[in-house]
């Protein structure tokens, strides 16, 4: 049913703004790394790719699953010193086998570790999730610490490098830049799809009302430990491309300071939605790089924690739900000029109303 | 033999701390089931203040009332200024003090650097005690167990026996009926948070006296209580005795019989409380 708005002049039909939407943004993420320094592909492009694939974890379980783990970038930690061992180092410690079988290992034992979290974590509800991940993280970060045996302790692993498949060297900026991109569109296209999945809607209901979905027969805690596995699956991917960026991974990696950086991502950009974390990478990195030009490059945290205050104290859904704010207000804005201007028997009183584009819910 | 009394009692020590920590955590978040990720940031600015009050005054006494102090009127502010303005939203508090936490950790390390810090204690607690099987034990850290016994006594005789105590534990467990009831349950809070934060920041300067202060150890003690309360319960001080008694003497026998993985025994606790009894040892369903 096409509605005035659909045919007004000068506004695109409802079923063609997410494909133009879709569209550009294909079009600005492929040339982007193309027409721009080094610099700007490698660092700030595909840094903000794969912290946003880590965060969009996060995303996913604290958005859909409402648990709210502090252990994601953890996990990746796990996947990416599993890459450092398995897949060889400066130290020659471990099999130093291909990458081929280096990084399913290390996605696999990502997945594995965040399905032991999972299990661990959904003892409790609420507010204690956030408690025991978090003691969960610190714990990881000690133990990599201390132990030699197996993570070399406070120097980590150096010299791990993409590898050179199809005759390209990976570690290039721009070729690490698509690497980036193919993971996050992956796993941005595998949260979509979950979210709108049997599985994703259950989730939401647990989310919602766990008592009423045990009630209906759902099985609540398989679900939220098979959430956790699967933000796992995802933040191990990120875990892996984070390892290759910085060649290295040490106990710094999984520190107090990475892990709450995934948080202060995740809800700067906003938490309801998929795109939301991959927003935040982008301040987050931008504000990284070029906090250097405003402030001391030391007082960054003293910038990024009140950044994330701020966000935190005025606009809960991150600057997504600054921005969803905004359209409404625009919409409506148009939406009365519009009424004012036609003919006053023909205006219809509802119809307006409902060419304003809904806020998105907790859908 | 020696070993083993000497790292039993090293862990008993390391619990006395930890329960003086933790102990003002679990009240807090029994009370106002608010998670205060910013608890660790309050131990090192206590401890940093009461360095700066002992330093300047030469005394150490003055420093240990400098840390409470400082802790109990951080603790008050964040209380009013953050807190009570978003009452039932844990989430949103829990964030609030992990933004905290994040520029608490950076400002105090442009103020005191990355220097690590050793207060000056009186004479009297240099040196050490004859005590059998060890010969001799550091006298400050006798001390640091001594005052963390008192504190726990004094802290349970103030919750069973005074007016304001009677208010906390009932409002521990029914908030809605203390504050119908008539009782001024924000000034209930503000106590609270107050001896909670206080003791955080006196543990700041005790710990700060027996070991040393440097930038760090707000996370080392933020998650040493975050894993106590998992373990003793929330809410529940007996609790904070128990698993700060617990996870020190874990930490102290992992440390000193299988150094590189002393921090899995610690986690081991915690998963195994969690499995059995997921709501801790002394906490309520």
């Amino acid at each position: 049913m096409s509605t005035v708005a659909d045919v007004m002049p000068g506004t695109t039909p409802r079923w063609l703004r997410p494909v133009l939407t879709y569209a550009i943004a294909a079009i600005a993420l492929v040339i982007y790394p193309l027409i721009v320094p080094d610099f700007w592909a490698f660092q700030i492009g595909a840094q903000s790719l794969f912290l946003g694939v880590i965060a969009l974890s996060l995303m996913f379980l604290g958005g859909y699953g409402g648990m709210v783990s502090l252990a994601q970038m953890t996990i990746a930690g796990v996947a990416g010193y599993l890459v450092a061992i398995i897949g060889g180092n400066s130290l020659n410690f471990g099999p130093a086998w291909p990458w081929w079988a280096a990084v399913p290992i290390a996605i696999a034992g990502g997945t594995l570790a965040a399905t032991l979290v999972g299990v661990i974590a959904v003892r409790t509800a609420g507010i204690y999730t956030i408690m025991i991940t978090i003691a969960i993280a610190m714990a990881f970060f000690y133990l990599a610490q201390q132990n030699y045996t197996l993570f070399n302790g406070h120097s980590g692993f150096a010299s791990i490098l993409p590898p050179h498949v199809f005759g390209i060297d990976w570690r290039t900026p721009i070729a690490f830049y698509f690497l980036s991109l193919l993971v996050a569109v992956l796993s941005y296209a595998l949260v979509l799809y979950l979210s709108r999945s049997t599985f994703g809607i259950a989730l939401q209901g647990i989310r919602d009302n766990a008592r009423r979905m045990r009630a209906l027969g759902f099985n609540v805690t398989a679900h939220r430990v098979a959430a956790y596995a699967m933000a796992g699956f995802i933040a191990s991917f990120g875990g892996v491309l984070l390892v290759w960026f910085n060649s290295r991974i040490s106990p710094g990696t999984v520190d107090t300071g990475p892990i709450f950086d995934i948080l202060v991502i995740a809800v700067l950009g906003g938490m309801r939605r998929p795109i939301g974390p991959f927003v935040g990478a982008v301040i987050f990195v931008l504000l990284e790089n070029f906090a250097i030009d405003f402030i001391d490059r030391e007082r960054f945290n003293t910038l990024i924690g009140l950044c994330f205050l701020a966000i935190v104290l005025f606009s809960p859904d991150g600057v997504l739900g600054l921005w969803d704010r905004l359209t409404v207000l625009i919409d409506r804005a148009g939406a009365a000029n519009r009424m004012l201007q036609r003919p006053i028997g023909n205006a219809d009183r509802t119809q307006p109303a409902a060419t304003g584009r809904p806020i998105p819910g907790r859908r | 033999m020696k070993l083993f009394v000497l790292t039993f009692l090293n862990g008993l020590t390391l619990a006395g701390l930890y329960f003086l920590v933790a102990s003002g955590f679990t009240l807090v978040f029994g009370l106002m089931r608010n998670v205060n990720l910013a608890h660790g940031s309050l131990y090192l600015l206590g401890a940093y203040i009461g360095f700066e009050v002992g330093d300047r005054t030469g005394s150490w006494f003055l420093a240990v009332v400098a840390g409470f102090l400082s802790g109990a009127i951080f603790g008050v502010l964040l209380q009013i200024l953050v807190f009570r303005r978003m009452e039932g939203q844990e989430l949103r508090q829990t964030m609030v003090t992990i933004g905290i936490s994040i520029v608490a950790a950076d400002l105090m390390l442009a103020i005191w650097t990355g220097e690590t810090y050793q207060f000056e204690p009186p004479d009297w607690l240099y040196g050490g005690t004859p005590l059998p099987f060890v010969k001799i034990y550091p006298t400050i850290r006798i001390m640091v167990l001594v005052v963390s016994v008192v504190v726990g006594v004094a802290l349970w005789l103030f919750l069973t026996r005074t007016r304001i105590g009677m208010m906390i534990r009932a409002g521990v467990d029914d908030r809605g009926m203390l504050s119908a009831s008539g009782v001024n349950v924000q000034r209930v809070f503000a106590t609270t948070f107050a001896v909670g934060a206080g003791l955080a920041g006196f543990a700041g300067v005790v710990g700060g006296s027996a070991l040393s202060i440097s930038p760090g150890e707000d996370t080392r003690y933020l998650l040493a209580s975050l894993i106590v309360v998992i373990v003793g319960g929330m809410g529940s001080v007996p609790g904070a005795a128990i698993g700060a008694l617990m996870i020190g003497l874990a930490e102290q026998f992992g440390l000193a019989y299988s150094p590189t993985y002393s921090v899995v025994y610690t986690f081991l606790i915690m998963v195994a409380v969690l499995a059995i009894r997921p709501q801790g040892i002394m906490g309520r369903a």
